[in-house]
């Protein structure tokens, strides 16, 4: 199939079929710089969580679509997000990846700002314009148009107008519940620092590996092996415990990974891969101090039968297209940064459970060291997939990729979604693709109707 | 074990021979780089520690997470994965040099053994593409001569806080 390198609508759409899509789509620049415009500049997306702005100029630093910009607590308690360039010369205001502060000082001639990005002061003003205005909006730090919280998770879009958030956001919603009915208090805290990790890789590898039930068993035969293999009476401080039952579970046979798990899809890309380690397998259950203290602490406060309830939500993955994918039962929020068209940075977080004994917190780094961490050993063989994926789209070779596993079997889900027959299924690919040409075509929401 | 409170630095003594713990970290540097993963691993002590924090100042491997903490169960299973020859992310395999300098002796703390800290600068090849990592690294040791093992190993890298592809091969 001739492709030109102007895409229309029509050359785009023609990329993407039922059962497979053109290899361009993660290798050419143009595709990339449409993808920043948009899918990353008109979509919600994940920026952070209340928790590290809990009082009035409290801020922090983020990207999206590769815009810098900073998230504050203004002096009245809402949340904003400013376009983090000053309104004289455009020099970047803020420098700090998190702070407190009662207004913004530009760096360069010294505008300030207040903390909603409306000018405070210029010195030297009188050597300016007659028309110059400081209340004229043009002098301010442009403000974001959409921001929303739910639950302390903010999202934002950088499009003032466009599919609502919660159209966009579905029943995935039931994900970011999840993570917070976990907390004993049901409030949650961001804590324990930040992974950074980047491959030379196209940003949707990324999210489509996250729901791969039918990659551990090859890429992460390594730490699979080496994990079965280590005696149980080597010294333990409990950190090499919980990393080493994850790596034993990457182990499990196919029958597992094709019954067991669940591949559950919705609207606009998002997608959750299900049962994949449950408490029992990983903290030991109620064999475990840790646990049964915690488990004694939702009892108390939220008693047995909602604590049951919880306990038996269990989902590894859930990803909400296009850049967050988070771990409710782990706690633990990957966040997705395109950086070209072959390179990807991503920041992961933990959250700490309010209400829960202090050990879990514990629990949830070591498994963040195993589960997201750069010298990971499951997560550095991810990423020379990606790596490899790269390379290998570089070549000649086939020109279409094949997404087509489980196609004709996809099964309708009660809350409005499609979910594999099989856990192995490609249907969270083909759902994302969905969501892709909704995006690019200029019809976002194309499943769900559009609201202003 | 694992907190040395960091404090400003006093000028060595003289008097103070560093040849056994240089000695020590050179062979150490050299397993490594030679691939002897093996008699690597069997230089640390049954409850050793190793530890790559994620943050500068990081204060401890609970609270925050670390680019590597190991215990000694873990320390296991790293090294024996770095011997499967389906280890992907070592295929090819990277080469290495390391340089360790800078050795000074930490004042005593009144535990077991001697808290050595040093320089390294660390080349890594693969694939076509050469990465260059530098730090600080702490080791406490105990014993002598031959029978001179690592209690704990800290690697403080200047670029800990960075975005890295992936960290397979330890410091
Ligand atoms: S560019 Fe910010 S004050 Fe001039
Ligand atoms: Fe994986």
């Amino acid at each position: 199939m001739p492709l030109t390198t102007d895409y229309s609508n029509e050359t785009l759409s023609r990329m993407v079929e039922p059962a497979r899509v053109h290899r361009r789509i993660y290798t050419d620049p143009e595709i990339f710089e449409l993808e920043m415009s948009r899918i990353f500049a008109t979509a919600w997306v994940y920026v952070g969580h209340e928790s590290q702005i809990k009082n009035p100029g409290d801020y922090f630093t983020a990207r999206v679509a590769r815009k810098p910009l900073v998230i504050v607590r203004s002096a009245d308690g809402e949340i904003r997000a400013l376009h983090n360039q000053c309104a004289h010369r455009g020099a970047m205001v803020v420098a700090n990846d998190s702070g407190c502060t009662d207004e913004f000082q530009c760096c360069y001639h010294g505008w300030t700002y207040h903390l909603d990005g409306k000018l405070k002061a210029v010195p030297l003003n009188n050597g300016y314009p007659d028309d110059f205005d400081t209340k004229n909006p043009k002098t301010a730090m442009v403000q974001v148009p959409r921001v929303k919280s739910y639950r302390g998770f903010i999202f934002l879009s950088l499009a003032a107008q466009g599919q609502s958030f919660d159209d966009f956001i579905g029943y995935m919603k039931t994900s970011l519940d999840d993570m917070i009915d976990r907390a004993p208090d049901g409030e949650i805290e961001l804590a324990g620092g930040v992974f950074k990790h980047t491959y030379n890789g196209n940003w949707k590898l990324y999210l489509e590996n996250l729901c791969d039930a039918a990659h551990p068993w090859y890429t992460h035969r390594s730490s699979i092996a080496a994990a079965q293999q280590q005696k149980d009476d080597a010294f333990s401080d409990g950190t090499g415990e919980i990393a080493i039952r994850q790596m034993r579970q990457n182990g499990a046979p196919y029958s597992f990974w094709e019954n067991q798990v669940g591949i559950w899809t919705y609207a606009n890309g998002h997608s959750y891969l299900g049962d994949y380690h449950d408490d029992a397998k990983l903290v030991a259950a109620l064999n475990d101090q840790t646990f049964r203290d915690y488990h004694t602490a939702m009892e108390a406060k939220k008693g047995k039968a909602e604590t049951q309830r919880i306990m038996e939500v269990r989902r590894w993955n859930s990803n909400f297209y296009p850049n967050m994918s988070m771990m409710s039962q782990f706690q633990q929020i990957r966040v997705i940064h395109p950086i070209s068209v072959n390179k990807t940075v991503v920041h992961t977080y933990c959250f700490k459970l309010k209400g829960a004994p202090e050990q879990m917190f514990r629990n949830t780094v070591s498994f963040a060291n195993v589960v997201n961490g750069t010298g990971s050993l499951v997560l550095t063989d991810d990423l020379e997939i990606y790596n490899r994926v790269t390379l290998g789209l570089s070549s000649d070779g086939a020109e279409w990729l094949e997404i087509g596993r489980g196609f004709k079997t996809d099964e309708p889900d009660p809350h409005g979604g499609r979910k594999g027959k099989n856990s192995t299924s490609e249907v969270y690919i083909r759902n994302m693709f969905d969501a892709w040409r909704g995006y690019m075509l200029g019809d976002a929401g194309a499943a769900k109707k559009q609201v202003a | 074990m694992l907190n040395i409170p960091t404090r400003k630095p006093l000028l060595p003594s003289a008097a103070v021979d560093l040849r056994p713990y240089e000695a020590f970290l050179i062979y150490e540097a050299r397993l490594l780089d030679e691939g002897y993963f093996d008699d690597w691993l069997a230089l640390f002590t049954p409850d050793a520690r190793y530890w790559v924090p994620s943050e500068p100042n990081q204060p401890d491997p609970f609270e925050t997470v670390s680019l590597m903490y190991d215990d000694r169960r873990l320390l296991e299973t790293r090294v024996r994965r770095l011997s499967d020859p389906r280890i992907y992310s070592q295929e090819p395999r990277s080469r290495t040099s390391r340089t360790v300098v800078n050795l000074s002796l930490e004042p005593a703390t009144g535990g077991p053994g001697v808290t050595v800290r040093s320089k390294f600068v660390l080349v890594e090849y693969r694939r076509e593409e050469q990465r260059l990592f530098a730090g600080s690294y702490t080791h406490r040791l105990i014993g002598e001569g031959d029978a001179m093992r690592i209690a704990m190993k800290k690697v403080e890298l200047v670029n800990c806080d960075a975005p890295l592809d992936g960290l397979v091969v330890p410091f």
